[in-house]
């Protein structure tokens, strides 16, 4: 196999590894759009903030502690317990579900019937909201994630690539790790829209607001629903993500490499978000590969939105997303 | 009675036209939340209790309380420059903008208002000469200064002889991330290096096409111009790829805890440049612990104390305490004006006596400033992470920057900003 073949043949690797990562930050946009037609601004910010408490529970941590000492004078910070990874992962789901349902009673409960923009807007607002809430419940620092997922080359797959070609391909245990959790989250979020009742509810209120509340269906609850399994998706993203840099702040600026793939894959289609992560995930990382040293690098950040508006241009709808058609 | 009231009345007269020693006031452009806050709050917190600490042990500058004005700027260049704009009218004697972005915005305003800044291992490099940017100071050390560093170092490792080896430079996709490209060409065309760059866009969580790069092409060295995550990002992805950490070596702004955290063991052995010593050894923090922690004065939480931002912080404030000191000798009075201050800070000497008697021995390097060079003799020194131990030590001393290549490059920058500007390059 030539040298340049073997080289971009690992670059497709780990364009699809990354782009399973980007799609499962854009799962929590579908989740939320598809249910309820709110572009859910604060995903990104839902990320960190369930990996910020996801550390803290985890080590003991006590939250609002530079609050505290402030007001009482008192020098607490931790509470002296380390709880185990699944323990803390399960603690946290259930912050981002009590999330989930102040962000309906207090929010979500009095737009209702308001135009799809003034509820992005709010999703704006909800998003700075809860990036000073995190800061002032978790801290700024930089906190190291250590939930046991593997992390480093995978000897297995250099050892046998190398005695094939000649030549070791670099793939990430922690890439291997994230395709396998993403596979599972969607088999089990179809397996739960297809074949559960509150699932039927979510896809009868995606297709028909009014038809599916005239049966009985609460859109408060299905709200409440849709947002603690966004929480869920964004937990799961946050750990990925949190695991290759650390639990930090930037990691809610990772929404800004899901637009492209829900542009591409459509707002819609939780295929789509897949499917769509994994174009822009090879797309950008063929071009760096390819055209990057030509053009002076770092070509990323922009491919992949010009790969999205070609995609939008011939589809609007995106790959997967239902085709609009108004009626005059 | 006539008496009386008329020394009463002079009396008054003689109080109200006597300047009252008002305080020297020192504003913080500090970033305690945003993107960068992890690395904003603990330099902000070392430069306010050093103060706090000349206050309260020393009784101010020269018996003159010193007063740091902290305005958030959250890293952002628009409201840096909204915090100079708000913080200058009450007497501000020197800006330390803790920005790239906001240095290159303040240093034609600053100029215009009389107002020095001091942009410390940031900023624009060629604003060491200082008959053109004559409120502009840098010292100790610049960019340029760290990119000869870096070079140094590895010449160090190689027996002096870097032919033929590979350099890879990774770098935040940004002005700051390609100050050091020049410099670096200089460099391998002289010490026949090859020299690859391989630019990562903001923020930098995503870096795999480079790391993959740099694992097909085998350098001998990797060097980092990063900031934020994109610091920790990179030496996860170097431990990813097995990458010789003892071969990694990043800019100052590369090299805190937060950067190496994360990444736990595998970022054992990784190196960064350093501007100043590491550690909480010194006996100035002893004084830190009693005068400002103890007495429920500290700036933060008191966790940062000893940290590389912490230590940064402390260093420039001690750098603006000892020139406000300076300047205060000069003219002679203790409430100085920021012209004095800007007099105070070209005519600042560091020796290792200064620094010992402040408690700092060994600190930073040693070095004087003048009229002709604001950014000193462009000392550094090399630090390399313990992952085991959780501590940065410094593996060199403080040595110097190839001052033939860099000089040549400040002035050709500096005259191209003198002719742009219409400025006649001299000492006043």
């Amino acid at each position: 196999m030539p040298e340049q073949l073997l080289f971009a043949t690992e670059v497709i690797l780990n364009g699809l590894m990354a782009g399973v990562l980007y799609a499962l930050v854009a799962l929590g946009f579908v989740l939320i759009f598809k249910a309820s037609g709110v572009f859910n601004y604060a995903q990104g910010v839902m990320a960190l903030f369930a990996a910020m408490t996801l550390v803290g529970i985890q080590t003991g941590q006590v939250p609002f502690a530079h609050l505290i000492n402030t007001i009482l004078g008192t020098e607490i910070h931790h509470f002296g317990w380390h709880v185990p990874a699944l323990l803390s992962i399960l603690l946290t789901l259930g912050v981002m579900i009590l999330f989930a349902i102040l962000v309906e009673r207090v929010l979500l409960k009095h737009l209702v019937n308001q135009e799809p923009i003034i509820l992005f807007m709010a999703t704006i607002g909800l998003a700075y909201f809860m990036e000073g809430f995190g800061d002032l419940m978790w801290g700024s620092d930089i906190k190291k994630l250590d939930v046991g997922l593997p992390q480093g080359i995978s000897e297995t797959i250099d050892t046998t690539t190398y005695e094939w070609f000649g030549y070791g391909f670099f793939i990430d245990r922690l890439d291997i790790a994230a395709t396998i959790v993403a596979v599972i989250l969607v088999i089990s979020l179809t397996l739960f829209s297809q074949y559960t009742k509150t699932g039927r509810a979510l896809r009868a209120v995606a297709d028909d607001h009014q038809a599916a509340l005239s049966v009985g269906i609460s859109l408060r609850r299905i709200w409440v629903i849709v947002w603690s399994i966004a929480g869920f998706v964004a937990l799961v993203a946050g750990i990925m993500w949190g695991a290759k840099s650390g639990v930090q702040f930037s990691l809610s600026l990772i929404a800004l490499k899901a637009l492209p793939v829900l542009m591409l894959g459509g707002f819609t289609s939780i295929p789509g978000a897949i499917v769509g992560g994994l174009i822009i995930g090879v797309g950008e990382k063929l071009f760096e590969f390819a055209i990057g040293p030509m053009v002076g690098g770092a070509t990323e950040n922009w491919f992949a939105y010009v790969l999205a508006l070609i995609f939008l241009v011939f589809r609007p709808q995106g790959l997967f997303g239902e085709k609009i058609i108004e009626r005059v | 009675m006539t008496f009386k009231r008329t020394a009463a009345v002079a009396l008054t007269a003689l109080m109200a036209a006597s300047p009252a020693l008002a305080d020297l006031v020192f504003p913080s452009l500090s970033y305690r939340t945003g993107p960068y806050a992890a690395n904003g709050i603990p330099f902000a917190d070392g430069y306010a209790d050093y103060f706090t600490l000349v206050n309260e042990r020393d009784g101010g500058i020269g018996g003159v309380p010193a007063r740091v004005l902290e305005c958030e700027t959250g890293y952002n260049t628009e409201k840096g420059v909204e915090c100079y704009e708000s913080t200058k009218g009450e007497g501000a004697l020197v800006y330390q903008p803790l920005s790239t972005g906001i240095t290159y915005q303040l240093i034609p305003k600053a100029s215009a208002d009389g107002i020095p800044i001091h942009s410390m291992g940031y900023g624009r490099t060629s604003a060491a000469n200082g008959k053109v940017f004559p409120w502009v100071f840098n010292y100790p050390a610049n960019y340029w200064n760290g990119a000869s560093h870096a070079v140094n170092h590895v010449l160090d490792l190689n027996g002096g002889d870097l032919s033929g080896k590979k350099i890879a430079l990774v770098y935040h996709n940004s002005a700051y991330g390609k100050e050091p490209i020049r410099t670096l060409e200089e460099l391998s065309a002289k010490h026949g290096f090859e020299l690859s760059l391989l630019p990562v866009d903001h923020p930098g969580q995503e870096q795999k096409s480079q790391w993959l790069q740099i694992r097909r092409e085998k350098p001998d060295y990797v060097f980092m111009w990063g900031w934020g995550v994109m610091n920790q990002v990179a030496i996860q992805e170097a431990a990813n790829i097995r990458f010789p950490m003892e071969n990694f070596v990043g800019i100052w702004w590369s090299g805190s805890e937060n950067d190496v955290i994360p990444a736990g063991d595998g970022a054992n052995g990784y190196k960064a440049l350093a501007l100043h010593n590491t550690g909480s050894d010194f006996p100035v923090f002893d004084d830190i612990q009693k005068y400002v922690v103890d007495a429920g004065k500290a700036a933060g939480a008191g966790d940062q104390i000893g940290t590389v931002l912490y230590n940064r912080g402390l260093y420039a404030a001690m750098l603006a305490v000892e020139a406000a000191k300076k300047a205060q000798e000069i003219h002679g009075t203790a409430d100085i004006t920021p012209a004095m201050m800007r007099d105070g800070m070209e005519a600042l000497e560091i020796s290792e006596e200064s620094q010992a008697a402040l408690g700092m021995p060994n600190f930073g390097p040693t070095f004087t400033v003048s009229c002709e060079n604001h950014g000193g003799p462009g000392l550094g020194a090399v630090q390399q992470w313990d992952a085991a131990a959780q501590t940065w030590s410094l593996i060199t001393d403080f040595g110097p920057s190839d001052m033939e290549v860099i000089g040549a490059l400040i002035e050709e920058d500096s005259a191209a900003y003198a002719a742009e500007n219409g400025i006649e390059p001299a000492c006043s």
